[in-house]
């Protein structure tokens, strides 16, 4: 099941566009942190098919509803669906390629 | 007394928020503490979100206080929808900007979390939330939600602690809802940052019977109350009722007001019972307690006050149809709004929630009087002791309202009947006790006085009737017979009546000797004082007689001795 999904998810990664958000309040040293973690992730992975939004709630906090943002930062994968949310400073690479599905999970 | 209230004084000087729910502003002495986090915990199904939700819109309709509620939870649609049946319309207060929904969804399966975070979002919605409306009352309901959504339990409960913090210096006044855990008040332990006033409810099950019951744990920084209290959920919301015994303090009247059977008022001193009394009307099956109950409603009525009926045993249609046979008519009340029967089998809910209930209606309705018709049927639902406290609390409760009360009990027969099923006797101020009284093959009503506190009342058994024309006390003949009821009454009565009869016609006619005889002696006398009169004038006309004779024969002298030339 796991992998199937894990598949299909290959499959359609292909010829879509990478749209992530990352939701941040200000520019606090978790949210720079989170940002650079994720730039070098997408060059590494992604390269040339990803488009980061960066969305401080600090500036536009009615934001936070839409994307039910809790947690800063949080890292939202708008496409290809289905939507996935990685919260924290992304600094744990193998979990955030989890999270994206870019890797499938161990075990 | 005095000194104690001196000690309570400087504490009031905590603000208070008012929640607008019914007894909860009571039982906490003005509300909740103002601009400072209270946590509502419980388990499942035990109102903590409808008391939340209460305290909002009361909150924006009565106070000017707009709200935010963060359901963790409920969608806002599912809440709306909740919430309709209690009359609370959340989109019409959503639109006038006096309330706030916000449904904050944690899905542990969408989120993978990796290295450092912190809540600063959930932060930021609160924030926006609170500015957009200029809210002064927040909501976070069940906040704990976030446990399961969320894997880094240190993070969040740091998190949790700085939100505590945030929303104290926010200043609003929050509401914090918890589900009831195994050992703490709450599963996570949210007591720990939510320290100024912990409310408990509740929702226990006895013998078939839920009561919902409201406690507060602490409220640091101020008096309240430290009981259970009962609360109800009904179609306007919450309410809690802080029905405590409050002591015996109330004042009392010395108005009387007439039971509605003239006969018996004479017998309670001549005037009725005492207004704020308690009455009890004990006796055993078909003595007519109810018929008395009734005849004391109709008379309150037609003195126009108002008057509430507890029927636990029969219908209010019943009721009137079996008092129109005695000739009590209770319909024209009713549709005067003077009489209100609120009739209930015991067993629909618990003892306190009948208590709740009772003095809900009584706060409603404000009658004069109360009739609870039988007490006897709530020992179904509760033990002994539990009725007593609760009946003893309702009895001071209506004292203190200066209400009449009237309680019928129903005695077992073969059981001692001066003994009420759970001693509530003591309680009463007036008991009246009917009982059979079986004499030559027939069973008759006997009614009596066993005690009437304050006032001189008549010790006699007087026989009461049930006729069409209302409730008739008379006297039971008491004479060398023994006592006796009913036709032996009658039949004894009427041999009185017939033996009366012979001897004031024996009278009449030595009445009648005598006078026959005095007159014949007045006509004697009046023969001997003519005879009398008739001898004076004899010794009279003698005198007379004897005088002129006396006189000729002077002159006759005088003469003989003018002739004789006597020298005299």
């Amino acid at each position: 099941m796991n992998i199937a999904t894990a598949q299909e998810a290959k499959k359609s990664e292909k010829p879509d566009t990478w749209e992530l958000r990352l939701y941040v309040a200000g520019t606090t040293p978790k949210s720079l942190a989170a940002f650079s973690n994720l730039k070098k992730l997408c060059e590494e992975h992604l390269a040339g098919k990803y488009k980061i939004e960066v969305v401080d709630l600090l500036k536009n906090p009615q934001l936070a509803r839409g994307d039910q943002i809790l947690a800063i930062p949080t890292l939202v994968r708008k496409l290809p669906q289905p939507l996935k949310k990685i919260i924290g400073d992304l600094s744990n690479t193998e979990r955030v390629l989890v999270g994206l599905d870019l890797r499938p999970a161990k075990g | 007394m005095t000194k104690l209230e001196n000690n309570i004084k400087p504490l009031e000087n905590l603000p208070k928020c008012q929640t607008g729910i019914r007894g909860l502003d009571e039982i906490t002495d003005g509300g909740l503490p103002k601009g400072r986090p209270t946590l509502v915990c419980g388990s499942a199904g035990c109102g903590k979100t409808l008391l939340a939700m209460e305290f909002l819109v009361r909150g924006a309709a009565q106070y000017n206080e707009p709200g935010v509620f963060v359901s963790f939870e409920e969608s806002s649609e599912e809440l709306v929808q909740n919430v309709a049946s209690l009359g609370f319309d959340l989109n019409d207060l959503a639109a006038q900007k006096k309330m706030y929904l916000d449904h904050i969804r944690v899905e542990r399966s969408e989120i993978e979390e990796t290295g450092e975070y912190d809540l600063e979002g959930l932060f930021i919605r609160l924030n926006h939330a609170i500015d957009s409306i200029g809210a002064k009352r927040v909501v976070l309901d069940t906040i704990e939600s976030l446990y399961s959504g969320l894997a880094n339990e240190g993070i969040l409960r740091a998190e949790l602690r700085r939100l505590f913090r945030w929303l104290k210096e926010k200043g609003v006044t929050a509401i914090i809802t918890g589900e009831k855990g195994e050992k703490m008040l709450t599963r996570h332990g949210l007591e720990e940052y939510v320290s100024d006033c912990v409310i408990l409810l509740d929702n226990r099950v006895e013998g078939q019977i839920t009561t919902r019951r409201l406690r507060i744990v602490k409220y640091r920084g101020s008096a309240h109350g430290t009981n259970e209290y009962p609360f109800l959920i009904d179609e306007y919301g919450i309410s809690v009722l802080p029905i405590t015994s409050i002591g015996l303090k109330h004042d009392v009247s010395n108005e009387r007001i007439s039971s509605g059977i003239p006969r018996l008022d004479t017998m309670l001193g001549g005037e009725g019972y005492y207004r704020g009394s308690s009455i009890l009307i004990s006796g055993t099956a078909g003595t007519g307690k109810t018929s008395i109950a009734a005849t004391f409603a109709d008379a309150t009525c037609s003195r126009g006050e108002k008057c509430l009926y507890f029927a636990f045993e029969e219908s209010a249609s019943q009721i009137m149809r079996n008092m129109r046979s005695i000739g009590v008519d209770l319909e024209p009340w009713m549709k005067q709004g003077l009489l209100d029967i609120y009739a209930v089998r015991p067993t629909i809910y618990g003892l306190e929630m009948h208590l709740v209930k009772m003095y809900k209606l009584v706060n409603e309705f404000k009658p004069k009087v109360v009739i609870m018709d039988p007490v006897t049927n709530l020992i179904s639902i509760g033990s002994e002791t539990e009725v007593k406290s609760m009946l003893s609390r309702l009895i001071d409760f209506l004292k203190a309202s200066q209400i009449t009360a009237l309680f019928t009990n129903l005695s077992h027969a073969g059981g001692a009947l001066e003994q009420t099923e759970f001693g509530i006797s003591s309680l009463m101020d007036t008991w009246l006790l009917l009982r059979d009284i079986e004499i030559g093959g027939e069973r008759n009503r006997g009614l009596y006085i066993l005690k009437s506190r304050g006032m001189a009342h008549s010790n006699q058994i007087r026989e009461f009737l049930l006729t069409g024309r209302g409730i008739d006390l008379i006297d039971v003949y008491s004479g060398p017979a023994g006592v006796l009821t009913g036709s032996a009454r009658y039949a004894q009565e009427a041999q009185d009546r017939a033996s009366e009869l012979i001897r004031k016609e024996e009278i009449e006619h030595r009445k009648r000797e005598l006078d026959r005889r005095s007159k014949a002696l007045e006509a004697q006398i009046t023969a001997l004082r003519s005879d009398l009169k008739d001898a004076q004038e004899e010794v009279d006309k003698l005198l007379q007689q004897d005088k002129t004779e006396e006189k000729v024969l002077t002159e006759d002298r005088a003469e003989m001795m003018r002739r004789r030339k006597a020298d005299v």
